[in-house]
């Protein structure tokens, strides 16, 4: 009996396959995932804890943190905003071009972020057609934290759009109905009987763009100027550092985004889990 | 309240759902509009309820709540109360705060105070006997249980009128017929005005005082449950109704002819059609003068009252179904492949120009 050789004693598995694509779940992980990350946690050992605190902690590096959290935050809320705005168009309304508006959706996912980062700098740039109309009224964007958060906002629209979407399609519109035909007016009804089950979807949504706007480098060096303690990012200082060949010194600021990025990940999960029992009932 | 709908017809782009009609519907009457699908039915529910609006045509329409012009009144303000067929509860809010919803949203000049809302809340929830799950949330309620709920949502707001999409329709058999009970007992007793749409001529007839029946975007019949049973207008309503056989041959002196099976018919010569409800066929061990149907028994059921016979000859181009009482049944000693002959008690005729005498959608 050639098959019992391949099989635990005891095990009872209905669904086949499950050693062999488990297996090849956590090769891939590993070898995608955990390798560059541990080669990462390697470059840390070589330093000492007061060599990597002085570096995570130079003024310069703190003041990209603040630059690059805080653009990020502006543009996750404007995100927030303005993809559940999208979302909300792209499924509760018919018009012409609808689908074309939902294909562009995924544009700045498809678009190589440095191509994006020079259009926005051209464009915003004091003799682009933007920067042009913006500068006379004293509204400078390119070469400023705005011109960043700008990037930001393109570059992770989508994750607020698609993570909203499908959500929004299965709410049945009889809800609305419902609220509308017990007297509630539109607002009070978006407030209590829509928001409520968007909410997990549009958290997750923005949190996604957050942390991926804390990662963006390509889309945004262009048009931040890189100025020191005004307009450098995170990410940036990461590559000033790998240009100096100072592998550690870079592996070390990078550590710092990572655990940003992981938190706040873990805390948007932990979150929605509970969030999601509540729609089910409390703990019952 | 009385309900009053004139001129009303819709059109879903260039499909017409509803052909331009009149209703009325008296002050504490329970209606049914009762259809096969795609018959406008629920078009018509929603353009009573405001959540349609009806087409704009030369000829004004108007929805009338009693002396109240409604036509242009958005749902939220016409008083109504509404419940979805898949019940549309709000599963983020407790039983209590979902029937609470449509008092705590009024406006706050006419706004209970919350210890009125929680005692109303709380009478409400005792008349669909539910009291003791007010803080469940709807997710962990089986469907006959939600669907009361969002029946006391719809009467927390003391509506006009009380308006149900197919409120059954996503039950199973037997909590439907409970539901069915005590929705007529919750009428009689609260003698609200209530119109209800099913595509279920028993859950109509059953729970009605009058039936709307529908087809196509067009008003059959309307009637009370025992003259639209009784007197079908035509065709479609006869046939909707209820279970129907069909004898289709050529009459010639006063006999129908069909294959080798014959039957006396006092009509004029021609071709012609009859309708027979399965009770108004007898079943006997020979033929008579005025009648020779020849039958196989094919399939027996002998549940309920009466024990349902499908019947099958080469003169028949669908089987037919026959109800025979239990004694006769024992009488007869049916058995499946048994060759008997059919006598009809009494037959239907309409005529097949009977869509004429509809009203046309000219007006």
């Amino acid at each position: 009996m050639k098959n019992v050789a391949f099989k635990r004693p005891g095990s009872t598995r209905v669904l086949p396959g499950f050693g062999l694509s488990m297996g090849i779940s956590v090769l891939f992980i590993s070898l995608v995932l955990l390798l560059p990350m541990t080669g990462l946690f390697g470059q840390l050992f070589e330093l000492s804890f007061s060599q990597y605190w002085a570096i995570i902690t130079d003024a310069r590096i703190v003041a990209s943190y603040t630059v690059t959290l805080g653009a990020a935050a502006v543009a996750a809320l404007i995100n927030a905003v303005f993809g559940l705005l999208l979302a909300w168009v792209l499924v509760r309304y018919e018009f012409p071009g609808k689908r074309l508006l939902d294909a562009l959706m995924d544009l700045p996912f498809a678009l190589p972020t440095a191509v994006a980062g020079i259009t926005l700098a051209t464009l915003y740039a004091g003799n682009g057609w933007m920067g042009r109309l913006l500068e006379p009224l004293g509204f400078q964007v390119a070469y400023t934290w705005v011109g960043i958060a700008l990037a930001m906002a393109f570059t992770s629209i989508p994750f607020v759009v698609r993570t909203v979407q499908p959500l929004l399609e299965d709410l049945p519109v009889e809800i609305d109905e419902a609220a509308m035909s017990l007297g509630a007016k539109d607002g009070v009804a978006f407030r209590r009987v829509i928001m409520p089950y968007l909410w997990p979807s549009l958290v997750t949504g923005t949190g996604l763009a957050f942390v991926r706007s804390l990662g963006e480098f390509g889309a945004i060096i262009f048009i931040a100027g890189n100025m020191p303690y005004e307009t450098e990012i995170t990410s940036y200082m990461i590559f000033v550092r790998l240009q100096e060949y100072d592998y550690a010194g870079a592996s070390a600021i990078a550590s710092v985004v990572l655990f940003i990025s992981l938190v706040l990940l873990l805390l948007i999960n932990v979150w929605q889990g509970r969030f999601v029992r509540r729609l089910h009932g409390g703990k019952g | 309240m009385s309900i009053r709908l004139h001129n009303i017809a819709k059109h879903f782009g260039a499909t017409q759902a509803l052909e331009p009609l009149e209703l009325t519907i008296n002050e504490g009457e329970l209606v049914g509009l009762l259809g096969p699908s795609g018959s406008g039915k629920t078009t018509l529910l929603r353009i009573i309820a405001g959540l349609e609006s009806p087409d704009r045509t030369c000829t004004p329409s108007a929805i009338y709540f009693g002396e109240r012009d409604v036509t242009q009144v958005h749902v939220r303000d016409r008083r109504i109360g509404f419940v979805f067929q898949h019940y549309a509860l709000f599963r983020h809010m407790s039983v209590y705060d979902n029937v609470a919803f449509g008092l705590s949203v009024m406006p706050r000049s006419s706004r209970p105070s919350s210890a009125e809302i929680r005692r109303r809340v709380f009478r409400l929830l005792e008349m669909v006997k539910l009291e003791h799950l007010a803080k469940r949330y709807p997710a962990q309620l089986s469907g006959g249980q939600q669907q009361r709920v969002s029946l006391a949502r719809a009467l927390a707001v003391e509506p006009d009128v009380l308006l149900l999409d197919e409120p059954f329709g996503a039950l199973d058999a037997k909590v439907r017929q409970e539901l069915r009970r005590w929705l007529r007992h919750l009428h009689d007793e609260l003698n609200f005005t209530s119109v209800f749409v099913t595509h279920d001529q028993e859950e109509a007839l059953e729970l009605s005082d009058r039936v709307v029946v529908m087809s196509n975007g067009r008003i059959e019949q309307i009637d009370t449950p025992d003259t639209l049973y009784r007197a079908p207008k035509n065709r479609f309503v006869f046939e909707f109704l209820g279970d129907v056989n069909h004898l289709e041959g050529h009459v010639a002196n006063g006999v129908l002819t069909c294959g080798d099976a014959h039957v006396a018919v006092e009509l004029p010569d021609g071709h012609e059609e009859l309708l027979l409800r399965p009770h108004e066929i007898r079943l006997a061990e020979a033929p008579s003068p005025e009648s020779h149907l020849p039958v196989t028994v094919t399939a027996i059921s002998p549940v309920g009252a009466e024990v349902r016979v499908e019947l099958a000859a080469d003169w028949l181009e669908a089987p037919w179904l026959a109800t025979v009482r239990h004694a006769d049944f024992e009488r007869l000693a049916l058995s499946r492949g048994k060759r008997l002959y059919a006598h009809l008690r009494r037959w239907h005729r309409f005529e097949s120009n009977a869509a004429s005498l509809r009203s046309p959608a000219t007006s």
